[in-house]
């Protein structure tokens, strides 16, 4: 049976993950310091994985509403209303999804029809263009640029508005780049999406993790965008808990309805030993992720500091927890960089160029790692880095 | 207790520099601080966390109840500070409750902590009374756990 031609045409579309490619190279290796990886370094705090052995100890084993636990949803509405300044109806605009991948799978399907345009910025979280795909968007991306510290240009989102764009996607603090969208500009893509009566799904993932004393501000606050949001958030990067997919959408009762259709019939709900994790971590909030935000912040300066003094130019990023260097005055590309780098040294950055051509003269290096690995990585970069700059 | 310390408690070993580029201070600022630190006593001493079993280290480590006579005037501070200049002793704290001092010895074997207890500490004049336990197994040292060998490792590359 000739099976690849049983595949579907829309899948067939889809190009491999450049991150697997180099995952494969990387896999089995066991003397890599990688600074590749896309979560915190440290597990998940006891207290919250307490809470699940507890629940696990109790027998809450069970299904729960599709929804998600009332009492998680709950605890939802009130950490969005404290940390977005935006009130959700726990009951009708909050689902508990598998993670904010899930959520955004299902925001796609929830709306998009086939040919329907999707914004987004790049480089970007791997999934955004092949998930559009899978629902039969059209991924449109918007390069952000180096020189911008890769914020969005309000411009730049203005020349790609068709008849047929539908949704912005927006994600900041941005997986790979660490970049975060400075608030005039904000306004003025909120004041887009109002006049061009696009939807917006904001990726609120890293929102948490943010530096140099900066508050947090989503889309979602400016006028006229709370009717026309999905937000997107979860627990795995604040709260170190990726490997317990959980995640959420908030929207409007319509919306939030129309995602929650293609959620029953395909994921039921989400586990509930990780929903009874989830209210845990709520109840601790901040007491959770502060320690981990502080010590990512001290780890940001000092790998910004010594990527610029081994000349590498890299801006000093606002959020989540990577830095994005330029590679280009090695002479090499980003892809060159990393596997070169692997090879000779056992280190692991990923290509930029997996998250969208922007960055193909860049890498990402992940900081939620080790404090003395992270000394060990630049030790190592330092020296390849100027055997490529004698050359 | 200030982050300098904090930092310095997660791994003493980071050179000034580095602790300077993650506190946003220059070297010589770190290293004037550390020097200062150490110049008030706060800072006493820097030594690794090991895993006394795995090093091959077969000596044995006791937790000693002491009930003890204040003294008047000096209360319990002449005879601890006293029990506390033994090598032997580890560590020595004034507790509350049933019994006034927690003393940490560790010795060679069972019968050189034995000695330790009946030839020091039980004929001081102010001892009343010891309870020694010996320390079986070590699950976590000074904040840190010791590995079980069956930790999870993360994948080396994820999105």
């Amino acid at each position: 049976m000739d099976l690849d031609a049983k595949l579907s045409d829309q899948l067939r579309g889809i190009p491999r993950s450049g991150i697997r490619d180099f995952f494969e190279l990387v896999i089995g290796r066991t003397d890599v310091i990688s600074l590749g990886v896309g979560e915190p370094d440290k597990p998940t705090p006891w207290p919250i994985r307490e809470a699940a052995i507890r629940s696990l100890e109790k027998g809450q084993t069970s299904y729960t509403s599709n929804l998600g636990l009332e009492s998680l949803r709950a605890g939802i509405a009130k950490y969005v209303e404290a940390h977005f300044r935006t009130l959700y109806d726990a009951k009708t605009e909050i689902l508990v999804t598998v993670g904010v991948s899930e959520a955004l799978d299902i925001a796609f399907r929830a709306v998009l029809n086939p040919g329907d345009e999707v914004i987004f910025h790049q480089p970007c979280y791997v999934s955004y263009a092949p998930t559009v795909t899978m629902a039969y968007g059209v991924p449109v991306p918007v390069n952000t640029r180096l020189e911008d510290n890769f914020a969005l240009r309000a411009s730049d989102v203005a020349k790609v508005i068709t008849p047929k764009s539908k949704v912005l996607v927006l994600n900041f603090p941005t997986n790979p780049t660490g970049a975060i969208e400075p608030l005039d500009e904000l306004e003025k893509i909120a004041a887009l999406c109002v006049k061009h009566d696009l939807l917006c799904f904001t990726d609120e993932i890293y929102s948490e993790l943010l530096y140099d004393g900066r508050q947090h501000k989503s889309i979602v606050e400016f006028p006229g965008m709370r009717e026309r949001t999905i937000l997107l958030h979860g627990f795995s990067k604040a709260f170190a808990m990726t490997g317990w997919r959980l995640g959420y959408a908030c929207a409007p009762p319509l919306l939030t309805a129309a995602m929650m259709k293609i959620h029953q019939y395909t994921m039921l709900c989400a586990p509930i030993m990780s929903q009874m994790a989830a209210i845990e971590a709520l109840k601790l909030g901040a007491e959770a992720y502060e320690p981990m935000r502080q010590s990512y912040e001290e780890r940001r300066n000092f790998v910004v500091g010594r990527l610029n003094a081994m000349g590498l130019h890299c801006f000093n990023p606002g959020g989540a927890f990577y830095v994005f260097p330029d590679v280009s005055s090695t002479g090499l590309t980003g892809k060159e960089f990393a596997m070169q780098l692997l090879e000779e040294h056992s280190i692991a950055v990923v290509p930029g160029g997996a998250f969208g051509p922007s960055g193909e003269s860049c890498v990402r290096c992940c900081y939620a790692t080790a404090p003395d690995l992270l000394v060990k990585a630049m030790d190592g970069m330092e020296v390849f880095v100027k055997s490529r700059k004698k050359q | 207790m200030e982050r300098l310390l904090q930092i310095l408690c997660e791994n003493a070993r980071q050179t000034n520099a580095e602790l300077g580029a993650r506190l946003g201070l220059t070297e010589a600022e770190v290293a004037a601080r550390i020097v200062a630190l150490e110049h008030d006593g706060v800072i006493l001493g820097y030594t690794p966390v090991i895993d006394r079993e795995k090093a091959g280290e077969r000596g044995v480590t006791a937790l000693i109840e002491v009930k003890i006579t204040p003294e008047s005037g000096g209360g319990f501070d002449r005879m601890a500070r006293r029990i506390s200049q033994y090598d032997q002793v580890r560590g020595c704290y004034l507790m509350s409750g049933g019994y006034d001092l927690t003393v940490i010895v560790e010795g060679k074997d069972l019968y050189d902590v034995a000695k330790f207890v009946a030839e020091k500490l039980s004929t001081l004049g102010a001892v009343l009374s010891t309870a020694t336990h010996f320390q079986l197994r070590v699950y976590k040292h000074d904040g840190v756990l010791l590995r079980s060998g069956d930790e999870e490792e993360r994948l080396p590359i994820s999105p």
